[in-house]
């Protein structure tokens, strides 16, 4: 076997290892406010490159790289929480809910969910077509409308079993299919978590942070605190961001597009990013050859508003993960986007390094 | 006063695009102030510094980006999608001039199929730059490009009629109390801010690297003087408005006091403004840290928003002497 052959076989272990990686990161349920088992499988996995760990008041995590000179720090962000649903009341033998982040609730008839921390399999459902009336049936069933199922008998032991404040996260096992695509709950934002859990492996001259906040979804809360902890010169959000590249939507409207590569916003709801730093991501992006877009729309919004108005102000860029049906038990996301992120968010760290900064002067 | 107004109000600055803007004030003032420096969002910020031991910290306010629109889509035969930068509406958008900041200019229409102008959305809207396809217009304009809405400046009757009169005439009365700078013992922070359009975002950090003791913000704000409008007490021309309140801030009581104080001591009349919507720097600095006292002096403007933002030039020039009476004091009591 020569070297090119023996590189690109270790390349591929590498590549199914963090593709593995990703599908147990996806799988666990961690929605805003209940992110303790991300958080507990992210410490364990990362704990052996990073020299120090602090898990802060809300539960971010807050990995530390101590670089060479430590000149100065640059902050990788990433949240991991996902949006999903809480108890909050009882119907007879069913359970009462509302959702935690943003979701259509059009999506959620029928879905499989998984309630609590023993992850009590259940369904939601509502009345059957049949018994709707006329009215009823010609708009979509509300939220209120419908009930989570799991097979409880009795009352009592369903308030024990499930306490209103339980937490209910989508039931979706991560699935490769067709042609190098990925579909899976929660991609938004634990495929942002599996590249920071890759580079806290990587020594740079300066400190490097790893944050992965809490409560992403529910309006940029954990990274409301780690940046003043950190007080990072440089700082870089890495999610998953939406992708309309579907049929029924002009194309000026698709803000994404899968497989265009790594996207890097310049605005959207929360942050008008860093221009010079933009800059210097795309020149880093086009001399190292790799695949990247712009985010086109200037909707949506991610904890960079956050980072940027800490302090006295931090400069930020966010590179994202194209998927599709975010917000769903069945976002879609392709492989290649993903290692195209995860090589664009490594060749930026480097040229930071070696450049000192991001001022190309 | 009339040339900065001209000046400053002429120039390109769509929220998160400043730097026209900055340097103009920048050449204005850097020789008249003792420090000034351009913080990481691209604030400006100007200090006269303070004598004697026991003086205040007092941080003044305008904002120096205006609304715009973003070029989110090049279509194949050239012509420009875009979406708002802050409040756009798309009815005074409609038929407008708008200029990038390389110079391009181009001009806002609709989609003609639409039946109702009662429909019309921006994402219905789109920018002609007379490019023929794709290729061309990408030479010029590049997918997240800004840019501002042209509307040129006069004077007629004592009242100056411009573009982004919110919130450059803010800009121009903090550059025209330092050029007639009082005496005074105070430490004086002349901030001039970035994206307020956008949410009061470059106040929230500036106001976190000073820690003043107490902030005002120069602003503009609506009137009820025009025929048929939303009913509102503020005037044009009938001078400067102490805020009361607006979505952002309930005004800090002891500012409101000082204002009222400075007015009356030099004779000029003021109103008072009860915004039910829309909010100001203030908002961002008030809850900043451990709380600083804030509060806003606005300069009544009619047609807020548009191209042809209109206030009266005496309440401006009022509006400065104001200013420059609070901060000769102690300040707040």
């Amino acid at each position: 076997m020569d070297s090119i052959q023996y590189n690109a076989l270790e390349q591929h272990k590498e590549e199914r290892n963090a593709i593995e990686i990703l599908k147990q990161l996806t799988e666990i349920s961690g929605v805003s406010g209940d992110e303790d088992r991300v958080q507990e499988y992210v410490c364990q996995l990362i704990k052996e490159y990073t020299d120090n760990i602090e898990i802060d008041s809300m539960g971010n995590i807050i990995a530390f790289k101590k670089g060479i000179n430590s000149k100065f720090k640059v902050m990788l962000s990433a949240h991991m929480d996902e949006v999903g649903l809480i108890i909050t009341g009882y119907k007879d033998k069913l359970l009462k809910f509302k959702s935690v982040g943003g979701i259509d609730e059009r999506i959620l008839l029928n879905k499989r969910v998984s309630v609590g921390d023993s992850k009590i399999p259940g369904v939601i459902g509502a009345k059957p077509i049949h018994l709707q009336k006329k009215a009823e049936r010609t708009k979509p069933i509300g939220i209120d409308s419908m009930f989570i199922d799991i097979g409880a008998e009795d009352k009592k032991e369903l308030e024990r079993l499930v306490p209103r404040g339980t937490f209910v996260a989508f039931d979706s096992k991560m699935v490769e299919f067709g042609e190098g695509c990925i579909k899976a709950k929660a991609l938004d934002d634990r495929v942002g978590c599996a590249i920071l859990m890759d580079m806290i492996r990587y020594k740079f001259d300066f400190d490097l942070y790893c944050c992965f906040t809490v409560q992403e979804e529910v309006g940029l809360r954990g990274s409301a605190i780690t940046t003043y902890r950190v007080e990072p010169d440089i700082a870089i959000v890495v999610e998953g961001t939406t992708c309309s590249d579907v049929a029924g939507v002009e194309e000026q409207f698709h803000t994404t597009k899968l497989k265009g590569g790594a996207a890097l916003s310049f605005m959207d709801r929360t942050t008008v990013y860093d221009k010079e730093l933009l800059d210097f991501i795309k020149n880093v992006a086009e001399s190292n050859n790799i695949k990247y877009q712009l985010k086109k729309t200037v909707s949506g919004g991610n904890d960079s508003g956050r980072i940027q108005r800490s302090l006295e102000g931090v400069r930020v860029a966010t590179i994202s993960i194209p998927c599709r049906y975010i917000h769903s038990p069945v976002s879609v996301m392709s492989k290649e986007d993903f290692f195209s992120s995860r090589e664009l968010v490594r060749a930026v760290l480097n040229e930071i390094n070696n450049k000192g900064g991001v001022n190309y002067a | 006063m009339l040339d900065i107004i001209e000046k400053l109000t002429q120039a390109f600055g769509v929220s998160g695009n400043e730097a026209n803007v900055r340097s103009i004030i920048q050449d204005e003032i850097t020789d008249k102030v003792d420090e000034i420096k351009v913080d990481t969002l691209g604030n400006l910020i100007a200090i006269k510094k303070g004598k004697g031991n026991s003086f205040k910290k007092v941080m003044l306010v305008a904002h120096m980006d205006e609304i715009g629109v973003i070029a989110t889509y090049i279509d194949k035969e050239g012509f420009i999608r875009f979406s708002n930068v802050g409040g756009v509406s798309p009815y005074c958008s409609l038929g407008q001039r708008v200029a990038f900041q390389n110079g391009t200019m181009g001009r806002i229409f609709y989609e003609r199929k639409l039946e109702s102008l009662k429909d019309l959305k921006l994402e219905k809207m789109y920018i002609d730059i007379g490019a023929v396809n794709k290729e061309e217009a990408e030479k010029i304009v590049s997918i997240g490009d800004t840019a501002c809405f042209c509307g040129g400046f006069e004077l007629q009757n004592g009242m100056v009629t411009s573009k982004a009169l919110d919130d450059r005439i803010g800009c121009a009365i903090l550059i025209d109390v330092i050029n007639h700078f009082p005496e005074t013992e105070n430490e004086i922070y002349f901030v001039f801010t970035v994206q307020e359009e956008l949410g009061l975002r470059g106040a929230k950090t500036a106001a976190f690297s000073i820690l003043p003791d107490f902030a005002l913000s120069i602003d503009t704000t609506d009137t009820g003087d025009t025929p048929e409008c939303k009913a509102m007490e503020v005037k044009c021309g009938n001078g400067p408005a102490i805020k009361i309140i607006d979505k952002s801030i309930i005004c800090h009581p002891e500012v409101r006091k000082g204002l009222q104080k400075a007015a009356d001591t030099i004779g000029v009349r003021v109103q008072y403004e009860v915004l039910e919507y829309g909010g100001n720097d203030a908002g961002a600095i008030h809850t900043t840290a451990g709380g600083i006292p804030s509060g806003t002096l606005s300069v009544p403007t009619r047609y807020l928003h548009s191209s042809i933002e209109t206030i009266s030039l005496k309440d401006a020039e009022e509006t400065a002497s104001i200013v420059r009476e609070l901060i000769k004091g102690s300040g707040l009591h």
